[in-house]
This record gives C-alpha cells, structure tokens and sequence, in this order.
C-alpha cells in the first residue's frame, strides 16, 4: 500500500514552547491510523500542521506531492480537518454548515451530496433548517464528520472527536468511522485520548511523548504490550 | 533591578525639567508660546494616557471634557473675578467630576462601543455650549482678553525677580502643572492603583475574578483623565484667551488619543512627542503643500504611515533603542 | 393627515439613506470586527467620482451610478487589503487610528482634487410628486427608497442563497473554521470592505441632490448612520435597516413637530439616540449579547 500522507521530521512551535519536535509518521491509503498519547504530547498540534493552522517546519508529502502550508491550500489538496471542538459554525444551520463543506468542489449538485451524507446521519435530513449551534454536542460531532465528507476528502482528519461526549456517542461515532474506511475505503487520522477505543478501531497508532514519536505498531502490538499500555495508553 | 528601573525615569525627568526651565532664553516669544500649547497638550494626554494606556479604555471625547475646563475657568473670571490661577484646579474638579460620572454608565461599554460614545459626546459637544447660553455665552463666547483676573495679560508679571510677558509666563505655567502632572501621575500608576489599571486592561475577567472592583477603577481611571484634561482645557482658555463653542472641536479630541498613540502609551518621552505632534501636525502638513486639501492628506497619510512603521509609537522606538542598547552593554560586558 | 403620511414618507426616503450607510457600518464590523471612520469620507469620493463622470464628462446618471459603484467596490476592497488588513492583528486603538487617518485623507484628497466649493447636484429622478392613496409624495422619495430597498434586497439574495455569501458569512462568523474548508477567508473579508463601500456610494449619491455636494457631504451623515447602526444592533443587518428606517422617520417627525428641537437639533438628536442605546441596551434592537469567551 502506497503512503498517503508522509511526515518527516516535522516541528511547530506555539511562541517560545516548542510542541513538535520532529514527528515522523506516515498513513497508507485506505488506513485508519491513530495518534495516541498524553495531553499536551502534541496530538492535536500534529494535525493542524498538517492542516496548516499552526507554523510548520520539516517536509509534508501527500499524494506523492509536497503539501503547501496553509489551511486553504490543505483543503482543496483533499484533506478535511475536523477540529478539536468540532469547528461547527453555530450561528448557521445544519444545511449550511454542510453546505461550507463543500466549498472546495466545483460540481453543483450540492443536493446529492446532502443525500449521500445524510445516509450515514439520517437525522439531518429532518433537521436540516436547525441552527447548528443548538444541537447536542454528540449531534455536533456528527454534524463536523458529515461536513467533512461533503468535500470528498483522500484523507480525514479527526481531533479528539471523544472529547465531551458520553461513552455511548463516543462508541457510535467510532462505529461509523470504522464502517467510513470499510465500505468507502477512506483514509483517516484519528487523534485521541481515549487509547482503547482508538486501537479498537485504528489498524496503526503512534504513540506521542513530549512533541515526538515515542513508540509506534499496529494495534494488536500496542495493545499486546503490557508495559506500553501501561506507561503510554493509561490502562 | 529595581533601582535600574527607578532610576532612568527620574534621570530623564531631571533632565527635561532642566531643558524645560532654560529654553525660554533661547526662542523668540512667538515660539515660547507654541512651546506653552506643548505643554498644555501634554498635561492634556498624560491623562488620557491614564485611561487608554492603563486601563485600555478609548476615549474620542476628551476634547468635551478639556471644554468643560475652559469653559468653567472663562465662566469663574468673567463673571465671577476669580483670579486664573485659581480656576485651575476648580476646572480640574469640575472636569474629573463630569469624567466621573460619565465614567459609571460608560461601565457597559468596551472598546469601540466605548470610542463611539465618547466620539458622541465630542461631535454633540459645541451644539450643547450653544444650547445653554445663558451660561456659556452661547455661539459669541466668553472673552478674557485684557481683563484683570488674567495674569501677565497687560502688564508683565513679576516672579521671582524676574519680569515676565504673557508668553513666557504661560510656558512656565502650563510646563510646571505639566511636570507636577506627570509626577502624580506617575506615582498613582506605581501604586495599588496602577497595578489594578493594568489587571483592568490585560484582562477584565480575570482581574474581576482575582477580586479588582473593576467598576471602582475604570470609573476612576475616566475621573482622573478628565480632570486632566480639564486642566489643560483651563489652560488652553487662559492661553487663548477666549472660548466659544469652536475652541474644542471635534478634531481636538481627535487629535490628543492620535497624539497618545503617536507617542506610545507610558513612557514621559513618549507623551512629550505626542504633545510635540499635536501641536505642530498641522504646521508640517502645511510646510508640504499649501494646496487646499493637501495638508489633511499629508496628516492623513502620516498617521496612517506611522501605525504601520512605530505601532507602539515613538516610546516603542525608545524602547526598542534601548533594548538594543542594553544588548550591546551585556555583550561588551561579558 | 395627509401632512403626516407626507413627512413619514419623507423621513423613509432620508431613513434609508441613513440605513444604506449603517448597513455598510455594519457589514464592516460583522466581517472584520472594525468601525470604519472613514466609511462617510469613502461615500463622498465616490459621490464626486460620480459627479465627475456626469458633468465632466457627459455620461448620463445611470451609467455613471453603475460604475462609481463598481470602482467603490475596487476602492473598499483595496483600502482593506493594504491599509486594514496589516494592522488587524494590533490592538483595537491602532486600527481606529488608522481609519481616522483614512478619514482625514480621503477628506483632503477630495477636497484637493475638487476644491472646496458647494455644488448642486441634479436629482436623477424627475422632479415633481406622485399621487397614492390621495396624499402627494415627491417621486423623488419614491425612488431614494425603491433604489435602496432594490440594492438591500440584492445583498440579501447574495448572502442567503449564494456560495460565495455563504463563504462571507462563515468567514466573518468563524474564520479559523472558515479557512479549514477551504474559504479563503482574506479575499471575502476584502469583498466585505468593497460591497461596504458600494453601499456608501449609493448612499451618497442618493444623498446628494438635497444635502449638495461639498467634501463635508458625509459628515453629518456619518453620524446618523451610526445611530441607525448602533440602534439596530451594530452586528446586525436587519437592524442597520430598521433603525435607518425608525431614525429618519423620528428625526423627521420630531423636527417638524416637536418645537424645541426644530431643524438645527437634529444631529444633537441623534447623538442623543447614540448615547441613550449605548448606556442601556448596547447590542441595540436586534443584536445579541455578546457572550465573553474567557
């Protein structure tokens, strides 16, 4: 399988706090691959500077290409970034919001895609019109994964989609990026805190210390490794 | 270190006191009294400097509270025969009060709601003066020129040996309320008080939740502005010697916050070229081009150029020499 | 009675002039968190590139109304992409500095390309007055509203229903979000600042036939689309309107039958409104508390 996203040696620093400090990982097409690690290890900074939110130094090659900095540019390459916090535009609707999930593909028909989406979120047909910022945070989550599908992207980023939501939620939207990569193969690059859930769903993980790659392996390995589940993944 | 810190401001103080005090023997009249407005303009943004740089409220209204002082000194000489100098400091209460009350309501407002009330206030200011003639003399105004309550007007003035014209007394006037300003100033912005200001402007939250009444200084920080102001406003109507409802226009508020930016929020340095910049824009622009029109554009484009290049103003610069400075000190140094 | 309905039409005409204006305050903030200053000053060079085309050079009204609109929307985008956009990341004073600068040289270009005198300026439309519902209104009131309400009403369609009003509406709302789809958030805020402009240009050519033409036009006009803005709710579309709306149809009733403020306390009226909004309900009519992320 042919590497999708490759990062080699890549830093970022947030002022004086240096947060990266040479992340080297890679996704195959087709894969999903987790980020695993302590808060304030760096996961969330990998993803935003692959997406380019965040100032970034060390080589980016996606698709065979270099990956220019800057999230616009990110966008239109194929990567769909779901934030941490969800990035929902609350003061728009559900529509809308997938609606700007779109932006970046010419083909008009907008209406198809909302149809496609909605088959793996049924309840946004119904609540199309809703103010985004009035759905439950779970819903949310949803909501910041369908619009991320809108764009058909190569690759999915997700940050923490965990975060704040009930155990149940959590296991729902595990389950639909799981079913995302089986029935249409996509790729995604899932930041979590929650190791557990993470290796039961991702083929691959890294494990992040301090801005750089602690330990890496395929999930059984990690999952397996007594003393690595214990000093890395908290159980 | 602490005495480094102390050390350099009363330095540079001494020193413009020093140039301060000499410089009348060595300009023409006409120039000694440019050099008076400096000062008046100065007195006039150490205390917006009080305000915007310390608590970082933003005020395009000071020009109404300088009137409010003009327009008490006139109106207690005129038709009440105090005497100038004594104006002064009731111009200031009378000022600092108005700040103070508008400083209450004002509680609501931030940033560009605040520089929109303030710039209400500015614009509705003359129309206001008109209104109340009775009072303020309405659209003709308060002439002082020549009468008695005034110093130095008719007959120069004897102080400490030394005979006066009204020029050079008014420069001394205005530069030692300037210099006795900064001082008080500078002592009420080191203490409690001065701390606070700053937790204001950093962070309201935050300084609300360590326990900073916020609404006792920001009311405060509006109070002790516009009494400043206030005196430079009584100032400005002695130096005039006349006040009618264009004497504070719109402009004038205007120009003394672009003065505070110009000069850089803090240091005595930069208040004194802000006040420098009020006071002889217009005259530059002129030098220019005389072409009707030209000299705004010049100001204009000035302004414009200056937020681009010294953001933080000169005091920025100087503070950026002086870092430098220091850095080639500790590098011979070691 | 007639009276009335004739003072409320013609405070509606003046009203939307106001809200014209307001509605570019309004845009300006909602996109890019600034009050333009100088939004006036930017209305009134438009006005007399305007002017220039019609009498300099002969164009008739329209053409010259079609194309000043087209050069503000270059200018207003311009302004922001070399002067606005460098000093957003800098405190609020610097770049309330910097428009009172553009104010103050837009005032003195105008007044150095054209001189200072006062000029009349013909009204577009035909002059004399329509009949409705038995009360004559000036036809001239009838088209200041019909055009701006025609020009809202474009704005409108674009933002709802448009991708690229969605794209500025994002863009202005959550711009970091904005930029991860793809929205090139720089360019729509720009396009903000241009259609701004455009709507000082109508708003100043429409105002211009009775208030003349002199580099001093939007001045006092500044000031009443402020109140409009600050009435409305200053991040509020709807209410820039609304409050253009209310704000001339009360000023005009309250000048012409209110002896104590008469035609000279206008302005101070409007300050009044300004002050009053501000001290007691600062998001205005239709706009929302501001929740303060800590």
């Amino acid at each position: 399988m042919t590497a999708l996203l490759e990062l080699d040696g890549v830093e970022a620093r947030y002022g004086p706090v240096q947060a990266l400090r040479g992340i080297t990982l890679e996704v195959a097409e087709g894969e999903v691959v987790a980020v695993l690690g302590a808060n304030g290890a760096g996961k969330t900074t990998t993803l935003r500077a692959i997406s380019g939110t965040v100032r970034r130094s060390g080589r980016i090659v996606f698709g065979g290409k270099p990956l220019r900095a800057g999230p616009e540019a990110v966008a239109r390459a194929g990567i769909a970034h779901v934030p941490e916090g969800r990035g929902t535009f609350t003061d728009l609707s559900v529509l809308e919001n997938l609606r700007l999930g779109a932006y970046t593909r010419r083909e008009r028909n907008v209406r198809a895609d909302v149809d496609r989406v909605a088959q793996w979120f049924p309840w946004i047909r119904e609540r199309s019109g809703q103010q985004a910022g009035t759905l439950s945070g779970g819903e949310q989550q949803m909501l910041a994964v369908a619009r991320a599908l809108m764009a058909r992207p190569r690759l999915l980023l997700l940050d923490e989609p965990s975060l704040g939501l009930a155990p149940m939620i959590v296991r729902e939207i595990f389950r639909i990026v799981r079913e995302l990569n089986e029935r249409e193969g996509l790729t995604v690059l899932v930041v979590e805190q929650d190791a557990r859930i993470a290796l039961r769903t991702a083929a691959r993980a890294y494990v992040l210390e301090v801005g750089r790659v602690a330990v890496a392996g395929t999930s059984e390995e990690l999952q397996e490794n007594e003393s690595v589940r214990r000093s890395y993944l908290g159980y | 270190m602490k005495l480094g810190r102390t050390l350099v401001p009363v330095v540079s103080f001494v020193v413009l006191a020093v140039v301060v005090a000499v410089v009348p023997s060595f300009v023409s009249e006409f120039r000694a009294q440019q050099l008076a407005y400096v000062g008046i303009y100065l007195v006039a943004i150490i205390g917006l400097n009080v305000l915007t740089g310390y608590t970082g409220q933003i005020s395009l209204g000071h020009g109404a509270f300088m009137a409010v002082g003009g327009y008490t000194t006139a109106i207690l000489m005129a038709d009440h025969g105090v005497k100038d100098i004594w104006t002064i400091p009731l111009a200031g209460l009378v000022a600092g009060t108005a700040g103070f009350l508008f400083g209450i309501p004002a509680l609501r407002l931030s940033g560009l709601y605040l520089a929109l009330a303030t710039f209400a206030i500015a614009v509705s200011m003359p129309a206001v003066i008109k209104r109340f003639e009775g009072f303020t003399g309405g659209g003709t105004g308060i002439n002082l020129f020549g009468i008695p309550e005034l110093t130095a007007s008719l007959t120069p003035v004897e102080i400490f040996g030394r005979s006066m014209a009204f020029n050079d007394w008014l420069y001394y006037l205005s530069w030692s309320i300037a210099l006795v300003g900064y001082v008080v100033a500078w002592l009420l912005l080191r203490g409690r008080s001065g701390r606070a200001f700053r937790a204001v402007r950093d962070s309201e939250t935050a300084a609300q939740s360590s326990g900073v009444s916020l609404a006792r200084y920001k009311t405060l920080a509006f109070g002790v502005s516009a009494a400043y102001a206030g005196v430079a406003g009584s100032l400005f109507a002695i130096a005039t010697t006349y006040v009618n409802p264009d004497t504070f226009p719109v402009a004038l508020s205007i120009l003394l916050l672009v003065g505070v930016v110009v000069g850089g929020l803090g240091s005595l340095a930069g208040l004194v070229a802000g006040a420098v910049f009020i006071q002889f824009l217009p005259s530059w622009s002129q030098e220019v081009s005389k072409s009707p029109g030209a000299p705004s554009v010049v100001s204009g484009a000035l302004l414009i150029a200056l937020m681009f290049v010294l953001p933080m103003g000169v005091a920025g610069l100087v503070e950026r020499l002086r870092l430098l400075t220091r850095r080639i000190y500790d590098r011979s140094g070691s | 009675m007639a009276d009335f309905l004739q003072q409320v039409v013609a405070g509606l005409a003046s009203g939307s002039i106001y809200a014209s204006l307001a509605l570019a305050l309004v845009l300006i903030h909602r996109a890019t968190g600034v009050i333009n200053f100088a939004q006036g000053e930017m209305a009134t060079l438009s006005t007399y590139i305007a002017w220039t085309l019609t009498v300099n050079h002969g164009w008739g009204y329209w053409p010259a109304f079609v194309v000043t609109l087209a050069v503000s929307f270059l200018g207003g985008a311009a302004v922001h992409q070399t002067v606005i956009r460098p000093n957003e990341k800098g405190s609020v004073l610097r770049v309330v500095i910097v428009t009172i600068g553009l104010l103050i040289m837009i005032n003195g270009l105008v007044t150095l390309i054209w001189g200072g005198e006062v000029r009349a300026v013909e009204s577009p439309f035909p002059a004399g007055t329509t009949e409705i519902g038995g009360v004559a209104i000036t036809t001239a009131d009838i088209g200041t509203i019909a055009v701006v309400l025609a020009i809202v009403a474009l704005l409108w369609g674009l933002f709802q229903y448009t991708k690229l009003g969605l794209a500025m509406r994002a863009a202005a709302l959550n711009p970091a979000e904005a930029r991860l789809v793809g929205v090139r958030v720089t360019w729509m805020l720009s396009l903000g600042w241009g259609l701004a402009a455009v709507l000082g240009a109508v708003a100043g050519m429409l105002a211009a036939p009775s208030v003349f033409l002199d580099p001093n036009l939007m001045a006092a006009l500044l000031i009443y689309a402020f109140a409009a803005a600050v009435l409305g709710g200053i991040d509020s579309p709807i209410g820039a309107v609304v409050g253009g709306l209310t704000l001339g149809v009360g000023l005009n009733l309250i000048g012409t039958y209110v002896d104590f403020v008469g035609a000279d306390l206008r302005l101070p009226v409007a300050l009044l409104v300004i002050l009053v909004v501000l001290l007691v309900k600062p998001t205005g009519i239709f706009g929302k508390q501001e929740v303060r992320r800590v």
